[in-house]
């Protein structure tokens, strides 16, 4: 963990801010009614269920809150927070689920 | 006559776009206390969350600048998980292509999970509304979701740094993510898609820059995409 500069913050907001807009607005915006590619429409369809799981699955093995010790609540917590998730499609549901395991289990572990 | 009809359609995706509320508000009061841990400011988070208007991305960017990633990279890393709106925009485009830009326009900056997915099951299953009915309805579904995801943001900064360690918000990140993923996972290239990301991730975790997020993410895209096609043509062949 280090401190962020200030500088490297609002460059990031601002690339980030024209970046969204600009993936949001390409094909609304732009493209208008002409058809898409087959192939960019079943790799965008990955995206999220790609990436989101590659950018968890360092924190959930290695946590910083544990100097990067795999951590029994913390990996139960994720299967169940994952686990939940599949099954009752419904983001809240799994979000407590998960956060319950957590602090159940740090509470009896601890 | 119109105008009334497009005001009932409005209406109609106001309701539902309403209790969505219950994931934006707590998801927008994490990244307000996320980000002001992280030491950014009022005006830094509020900027952040209202210019960007995407969580995901938004607490990506923030975990990798904690982990020192070049700028670039986190750059890069965001827009990447943010690929997905451009999913939605190509979805939307069908319906709402016809529309003024300016409306066009308006309407992208509000394309987030909820209102695309909201807009179009009910764009498919009422094939007759018109294009300033569906534009109507699409920015019903977003009038209350907005303000409540600033607002909540705004909560989260104030409280920050008030909140103690022992409440492990360390983890809230990964749980919020986790529970994101789960409804997701509909079809076997998805799941294949999110396996393979993750084996992926984990043995690329010590290659410089977290330059391994961006490896797996396209590894876990390309894998899901062959996964369609390689099941559609068996199914094809049976």
């Amino acid at each position: 963990m280090t401190e962020i500069e200030p500088s490297t913050m609002w460059i990031v907001i601002a690339g980030l801010a024209f970046g969204s807009f600009g993936l949001r607005f390409v094909f609304i915006g732009l493209v208008g009614d002409r058809p898409l590619p087959g192939w960019l429409l079943r790799h965008l369809r990955y995206t999220a269920v790609a990436i989101l799981p590659a950018l968890i699955a360092p924190l959930v093995i290695w946590p910083q809150a544990t100097g990067g010790q795999p951590d029994v609540p913390r990996m139960s917590a994720a299967a169940v927070a994952l686990a939940a998730g599949y099954w009752s499609k419904n983001v809240l549901v799994a979000i407590f689920s998960g956060a319950g395991t957590l602090y159940g289990l740090l509470y009896l572990l601890g | 006559m119109s105008f009334t009809t497009s005001k009932s359609v409005y209406w109609k995706g106001f309701r539902d776009g309403a209790p969505f509320i219950m994931v934006a508000a707590p998801f927008g009061t994490l990244f307000g206390v996320f980000a002001t841990e992280a030491g950014l400011n009022l005006v830094q988070v509020m900027t952040f969350t209202a210019t960007v208007f995407a969580g995901a991305a938004q607490f990506t960017a923030l975990q990798l600048l904690l982990d020192d990633t070049p700028t670039l990279i986190v750059l890069l890393s965001a827009l990447a998980v943010n690929l997905r709106v451009a999913m939605y925009s190509a979805a939307l485009t069908p319906y709402l292509g016809a529309a003024p830009l300016w409306q066009r326009a308006v309407a992208a900056y509000f394309t987030v999970d909820q209102s695309y997915a909201l807009s179009v099951v009910r764009f498919e299953t009422e094939p007759d509304l018109t294009v300033p009915q569906r534009m109507a309805y699409f920015f019903g579904t977003v009038t209350p979701l907005a303000p409540a995801w600033y607002l909540a943001t705004y909560l989260g900064a104030v409280l920050g740094t008030r909140i103690p360690d022992s409440w492990a918000l360390d983890f809230a990140l990964p749980i919020t993510f986790l529970a994101m993923i789960g409804p997701m996972l509909r079809t076997l290239p998805h799941v294949i898609a999110a396996l393979v990301a993750i084996v992926t991730a984990l043995l690329t975790a010590g290659v410089p820059f977290n330059l391994g997020l961006l490896i797996a993410g396209t590894a876990g895209m390309m894998a899901g995409a062959q996964a369609e096609v390689m099941l559609a043509r068996r199914s094809k062949n049976t």
